[in-house]
């Protein structure tokens, strides 16, 4: 009992106390700002694995981009990513970042369903569905219900079953293999419910788009109410989206 | 050679080679006059048999009055990656599990020969297992620089088993927390579960992901290790390891944590050399089977490395290769650390040697990573391999909880913790 209560007081505090306000230490690549500096645009377009840069003007779809930061390294006075990590959006276009664009990424109030704040704004039970993910993401999102980021305390948990569960969180690009599972879950699910798409691979397949081994028909049948980029997700990134969006009204 | 050949099998001689045979049967169609069983392995979207599918496998039956079969996935109760578990059991007590996979498959190695560019390939490796991204990340770059016949300096060699040992370090300490969650022991479950924050974020403030995604590149290194980021690492770890004694004494001196742990999940040292388990899955049943110490690379040499062995197979024998697994990986980096290696700067790589057949081992967390390459004429590859030390062990999660009680089988799985995407690919 004693040696109980000794190793519980020698945790200290270990929670994070305000985890909209949190800044994240050392280095960490979150939202880009692209400088409008004139650079050879085809050679930074070639540098990105998955084809998250445009040019003209110069953009980065963080749906697509895996946050290497190669090309800010190549290119540091044209590209440099800051540690917002507040980046998760419920408008797909909102991801695609363009050059001299330096402002928060947010979640457009109008998209949002009324019934989402209405239902889920004090409670919200999800269930994870990996589809070809990584496990990058699933540990990033079991990381959220830590003791450091504890996700629990504002009412959102995962759980076991899609019948207790208000919507379903997707990582991985969606194979072929659990396409089928994956909408057999999201049906068993009650109305009103919500879908979420975690991570870069799942928002867009990342390195992994026109694999023949997918199937991401899923995704085209049914409206998307929250993307949260990154590969992998931070904790963070993925719970000031949901707050916002079960907290945000018109 | 005929496909439609059959032809007599090593299985029939050795058991191990039960797993790739099966490969070969799923992927080209050979048959076997005497494999003992041609189990699909993963359903690969290439698959010779495409009227097969992975929703329609039929799974070993029993026709009994008295037993029943529990079904489990391909979706868990957890954030936790998909397979399908079928359970013949008798009561509480299981009798036989069949594991089938194959839910995960992103069609990885066909992936390598599309994407031309080095780079793709590297992100590549870094996605094929997010829970090995150094280890995997690891093996490709010391394959394609050997292609390439390019010597790494120091400091790449430094980063890199550094890299695989913090790696291994915040993958053991967060199943010890997984391992206390399915035992229902709360203390342990939360302080082994914060203890790996540390680690990660380490990671992450090194080299800005806390997966180590960006880290390890062929050729180079983006962010070289420096003296600032050694008095960091020291730091961390002072302030880990009190913590990590304190709740390891507590969870091994915890009867209730012990009554679960001991004789659960055995696998004998004759089952793990029949399956051909690797790493940490051979090394809890006496069988010394350790890249780091059979094939050294990077900085392995020189630390003169000795596996952690047990004996029993159990669960407790896993948790307790973790606990020390973990002492041994911070005893390394502390000792590696001391003196840092000059950056050096080195002539960047050239192209990949013509007509070769290449192969990289590296033991990651779980075990052996093996990659294989084999290039054409002009260099390009026209073979790429992968074999994540998971594809191995899984046959010993299902063995292992035979004439176990069904509730046990979360601790079991935990135990081992398996990749499902690894295994698929």
């Amino acid at each position: 009992m004693l040696d109980n209560l000794k190793i519980l007081l020698h945790q200290g505090k270990q929670y994070i106390p305000d985890v909209t306000k949190a800044t994240i230490p050392g280095i960490f690549r979150g939202r880009p700002v692209i400088s409008t500096e004139n650079v050879n645009e085809n050679e930074l377009m070639e540098l990105c694995p998955t084809n998250a840069i445009s040019t003209n003007p110069v953009s980065i779809d963080l749906g697509k981009c895996t946050f290497c930061g190669e090309c800010a390294i190549a290119f540091p006075n044209k590209i440099k990513f800051t540690t917002d990590y507040k980046i998760s959006t419920n408008e797909r276009n909102n991801l695609i970042i363009k050059e001299g664009q330096d402002e928060p990424i947010e979640l457009n109030p109008d998209l949002i369903r009324k019934e989402i704040h209405k239902y889920f704004s004090g409670s919200l039970k999800l269930r994870q569905v990996s589809a070809g993910g990584d496990n990058s993401c699933e540990l990033e999102l079991n990381a959220c219900g830590n003791v450091n980021f504890d996700m629990g305390r504002f009412g959102i948990d995962f759980v076991a079953s899609p019948r207790h569960a208000d919507g379903i969180v997707i990582t991985g690009p969606i194979t072929e293999n659990m396409a089928q599972p994956l909408q057999i879950c999201y049906d068993a699910i009650p109305d009103p419910k919500i879908i979420i798409l975690t991570g870069t691979d799942a928002i867009s397949g990342g390195i992994f788009e026109g694999s023949p081994a997918l199937n991401r028909s899923f995704l085209s049948k049914y409206k998307i109410d929250l993307y949260v980029p990154g590969n992998p997700i931070h904790p963070l990134t993925f719970i000031n989206g949901v707050l916002e969006l079960i907290k945000k009204r018109k | 050679m005929d496909a439609k050949q059959p032809l007599p099998s090593f299985s029939k001689h050795n058991l191990v080679f039960e797993k790739f045979e099966r490969e070969i049967h799923e992927n080209f169609g050979i048959a076997y006059t005497d494999h003992p069983w041609l189990k699909p392995v993963r359903y690969p979207f290439n698959r010779v048999d495409k009227n097969s599918a992975v929703a329609d496998y039929p799974f070993f039956a029993i026709e009994s009055e008295e037993l029943h079969e529990v079904g489990v996935g391909p979706i868990h109760a957890g954030i936790i990656e998909p397979g399908h578990f079928r359970f013949i059991c008798n009561g509480e007590q299981i009798l036989h599990l069949e594991i089938q996979l194959g839910y995960q498959h992103r069609g990885i190695e066909q992936l390598f020969l599309e994407k031309k560019k080095l780079f793709q390939r590297i992100t590549l490796t870094e996605n094929i297992a997010g829970d090995s991204v150094a280890g995997h990340t690891v093996a490709f770059v010391n394959l394609w620089e050997s292609l390439c016949k390019y010597q790494p300096g120091g400091d790449l060699q430094l980063a890199r088993t550094l890299a695989l040992e913090l790696e291994r370090i915040a993958m053991h300490t967060g199943d010890l927390s997984g391992m206390c969650t399915d035992i229902a022991y709360q203390l342990g479950s939360a302080v082994f579960g914060r203890l790996r924050t540390p680690v990660i974020n380490y990671l992450q403030s090194w080299c800005g992901n806390r997966l180590s995604k960006g880290l390890i590149r062929a050729g180079k290194t983006n962010f070289p290790f420096t003296g600032a980021l050694a008095d960091e690492l020291n730091k961390m770890f002072d302030a880990y390891e009190k913590d990590f004694e304190g709740i390891s004494e507590e969870l091994f001196s915890l009867p209730s944590a012990l009554a679960r742990f001991e004789k659960t999940g055995v696998i004998t040292t004759e089952q793990a050399a029949t399956i051909g388990t690797v790493g940490m899955s051979a090394r809890m049943s006496a069988i010394s089977r350790d890249i780091r110490f059979s094939h050294p690379h990077d900085l392995y040499k020189a630390l003169n490395h000795q596996p952690v062995i047990k004996h029993h197979g159990d669960v407790y024998s896993r948790a307790q290769i973790r606990k020390q697994e973990i002492n041994q990986s911070i005893g390394y980096i502390r000792q590696l650390i001391q003196n840092l290696p000059e950056n050096e700067h080195k002539d960047s790589l050239l192209v990949p040697s013509a007509n070769s057949f290449t192969i990289s081992m590296v033991e990651g967390w779980r075990g052996e990573i093996c990659h294989c390459a084999i290039t054409d004429d002009s260099g390009e590859l026209i073979l790429y391999k992968i074999k994540d030390p998971s594809f191995h062990n899984w046959l010993a999660v299902a063995l292992s909880v035979r004439n176990n009680e069904i509730s046990d089988f979360p601790i079991c799985n935990k135990s081992f913790d398996l990749s499902y995407c690894g295994h698929d690919l």
